[in-house]
């Protein structure tokens, strides 16, 4: 039995699903954005599988400015939660409610 | 052979890591379970001969994002157990995984069809492996990167300073800011001129 490029791309789709999942059901800010983390990780994998089944590094290449992305937004969005959590004491998403009126 | 007896090991500490990631009600145990699905894909990466990648993986990733998870959450304190049973918005569970159960299978029908770029997907076909005689991975990863890749590559310092600038004035405490005198001085500076 021999694993195909399609073994990974549904590897992938099942992470990404978990990802999307967590990021839906959980309230702590923190770990919704390990979620993304996660739902970034297997657009990765498929950037890889993707390369390797169609023979283009550019695919490879392409996970690099993922990786930047990721990096940027973890850098940002963690400085936003400290700013949040600093104001006020154990907020979770659905305590971060100011735009609702 | 080695590698579908590698896929399915590593697989299922990936998707086990992934749950945990969700299901686990300390997110210290979150970001650990989080190192052991990223870990997973490294390796998944070394399989699909992407090796400059898999180590950039573990270095950035694993290294440096989980860390910063890490020592956020150690500085905020909130490493608390969550109580996962208490749900304020009524059905929420129920349609956020019918979603994404939808949003799974939308993926996987995609997956075995036609892409709409044109190209086929090869099911069924083993894969390749794409080496060729450009030299190995980071030869072949720099030269598209410096010559196909450049301005994006360019961009991306942008967008890192941008990202560090933004984060030290978002986590800067507000005590310390210095007192805004710009916007008064401003409308000081205007009434005389209008």
């Amino acid at each position: 039995m021999t694993v195909t490029g399609n073994y990974y791309l549904v590897l992938a789709a099942l992470l990404f699903t978990i990802g999307a999942v967590g990021l839906l059901l959980r309230r702590n800010v923190l770990v919704m954005f390990m979620c993304i983390e996660l739902m970034l990780n297997a657009a990765n994998l498929t950037f890889v599988t993707f390369a390797r089944m169609l023979n283009d590094i550019g695919g490879q290449v392409l996970v690099f400015f993922t990786l930047v992305v990721a990096a940027a937004e973890v850098a940002v969005g963690l400085a936003i939660i400290v700013a949040i959590f600093r104001r006020r004491q154990g907020a979770t998403a659905d305590d971060i409610d100011l735009l609702k009126g | 052979m080695i590698e579908t007896i590698l896929f399915f090991i590593f697989g299922a500490f990936a998707l086990t890591g992934a749950l945990g990631v969700v299901l686990a009600r300390n997110p210290v145990h979150s970001a650990l379970f989080l190192v052991q699905t990223l870990v997973s894909i490294a390796v998944y990466f070394v399989l699909e001969d992407a090796q400059l990648v898999a180590a950039v993986q573990v270095i950035v990733y694993a290294g440096a994002i989980v860390v910063l998870f890490l020592f956020v959450i150690m500085l905020l304190g909130v490493d608390r157990v969550e109580n996962l049973q208490h749900e304020p918005i009524p059905y929420q569970r129920p349609i956020a995984i019918l979603l994404s159960v939808a949003a799974l299978v939308m993926v996987l029908v995609l997956a075995g069809g036609t892409w709409a770029t044109g190209a086929h997907t090869s099911r069924g076909v083993p894969v390749n492996g794409g080496a060729s005689n450009l030299g190995g991975n980071v030869n072949r990863v720099a030269r598209v990167l410096f010559t196909d890749f450049l301005w994006p590559f360019e961009l991306t310092a942008v967008l890192l300073v941008i990202a560090v600038v933004g984060g030290v004035a978002l986590a800067r405490r507000s005590s310390h800011r210095p007192p805004p005198i710009e916007a008064p001085a401003d409308e000081t500076e205007e009434v005389p001129a209008r």
